[in-house]
């Protein structure tokens, strides 16, 4: 048996995982590493495996649970402050179909003139600005900001501040105690936030939940508080670092943009492809197991955490061929970057929404577009449990 | 060939209607799954496996 591998492990390539996955996934699929705390679990990385652990009942998504696989120092919240990412059934599925009717993919079909507004703004301002532009800042960042700003009903004045504080809980090195004071400084803003809506609730997604659970009787500001901080926040780191790091990566494949620019009806193709490329939100799917279960031929424990490696099953070759090339044709939507099983991304139809506008907008506006630096000298998201990128200098 | 969904188990994901939007659509209420043609004919035989394949909870099956 080969020496316990330390973890989270770092990517030394933007455009692949690191190389320890590839020789966990080849030699010992299902295996032990050690968390930064000094507790074990184990790493799946097959995607067989992967996608059996996220859809299993005897694996649990409580974060909350002493036992939990924790990459960073977590700290419990209040019980009426959870979220449904934290539930297990029976608890999880109405708290996940209380909102899911908003994120339907024919709610996200209605709100695609919006989102072509934002997102011609937002390139009309990188080609009025000077050159190099940052992507990220013109572009990347604003776009998602502002449409999960609409959708919940939370001015996007106020954008500087909740970027501030979620951008610190991603980061892997964020002291514990500021950690802590970020997530109650954007709890408190959203709780004040929705405070000011319970009167007279308006038509957005957070005025809508607060009628909803109240004819249910189950309406709790605390816990629609949490729900707004997980939309705002998983609703904006994520897209823009998507859509910073499919730029470059479709920048890099020449020939793979080509596809793109000449038939707009592969864009949807590209960004499944891009999603699973990049796996930017790889560690993530934590589980703890709950009851004895066997996965890819190894026995795991009740009270063992797994770590489902999203990244190393979308390079996995059994999955997809040629798992390391860049292939928008090769139909890659069994990917796992949105997770799989019960709690497989809520908001993956708008995020691919944005993307699907964005790039197709982007490089047929600016047909020229390049990076403006070497790939090797741009500052990417080294330090952070949500791989993107921190600047994106782009010319045309 | 059937297709057969288990509302119970789905989780409202939308693969399916991306799949193939003329055998699926989602609850305005809930957003889980609502087969509008559950007897696929000719080329939706293969969008019906393919949604099968994608579904991130297996609510989908097909009785062949």
């Amino acid at each position: 048996m080969t020496a316990v591998h330390e973890f989270p492990m770092t990517r030394t390539c933007p455009f692949a995982p690191p190389s320890a996955y590839t020789e966990i996934r080849e030699e010992e699929p299902v295996t032990r590493v050690r968390l930064p705390e000094g507790k074990q679990a184990w790493v799946v990385s097959r995607h067989e495996d992967v996608r059996t652990v996220l859809n299993d009942r005897r694996f649990s998504a409580d974060r909350q649970h002493p036992d939990f696989p924790q990459l960073v120092p977590g700290f419990r919240r209040p019980d009426d402050e959870r979220t449904m990412i934290t539930m297990d059934a029976p608890e999880h599925g109405p708290a996940r179909r209380a909102v899911l009717g908003e994120f339907t993919v024919r709610r996200m079909e209605a709100l695609r003139p919006r989102i072509q507004e934002i997102v011609d703004e937002r390139i009309d301002a990188l080609l009025a600005g000077p050159k190099p532009g940052d992507l990220v800042e013109t572009l990347s960042l604003p776009v998602p900001s502002l449409v999960i700003c609409e959708m919940l009903g939370v001015p996007y004045a106020d954008h500087g501040f909740f970027q501030t504080h979620t951008a610190k809980l991603i980061k892997r090195d964020t002291p514990p105690a500021e950690r802590r004071a970020a997530v109650e400084a954007v709890r408190d803003y959203m709780s004040d936030l929705i405070a000011g809506k319970e009167d007279n609730p308006p038509d957005d997604l957070l005025g809508r939940q607060i009628v909803k659970l109240r004819e249910e009787g189950t309406y709790r500001r605390p816990a629609l508080a949490a729900l707004g901080f997980l939309l705002l926040a998983a609703g904006h780191e994520t897209t823009a670092n998507m859509i910073s790091l499919g730029t470059v990566g479709l920048l890099e494949n020449p020939d793979q943009l080509a596809i793109v620019k000449n038939d707009p009806g592969k864009t949807l193709d590209a960004i499944e492809e891009l999603l699973r490329y990049f796996t930017i939100v790889d560690a993530a799917t934590a589980r703890l197991c709950v009851e004895d279960a066997e996965v890819g031929g190894q026995l795991i424990r009740a009270g063992e955490g797994v770590l489902a490696l999203g990244y190393a099953a979308n390079r996995d070759e059994s999955a997809f061929e040629n798992p390391d090339a860049l292939d928008i044709e090769r139909g890659a939507r069994h990917h796992v970057a949105f997770g799989f099983g019960p709690h497989q991304c809520l908001g993956q139809n708008l995020a691919r929404m944005e993307l699907q506008i964005v790039f197709d907008t982007l490089f047929r506006r600016i047909p020229g577009l390049r990076l403006a630096a070497p790939v090797d000298d741009l500052p990417f998201k080294d330090d952070a449990n949500i791989y993107g990128l921190y600047r994106l200098p782009v010319t045309w | 060939m059937k297709i057969i969904a288990d509302t119970g188990k789905c989780v409202g994901a939308g693969q399916c209607v991306l799949t193939e939007p003329s055998l699926f659509d989602q609850s305005e209420e809930d957003g889980t799954v609502i087969v509008l043609d559950d007897q696929p004919q000719g080329d939706l035989v293969e969008k019906a496996r393919e949604a099968v394949h994608v579904c991130p909870s297996q609510a989908l099956s097909l009785q062949e």
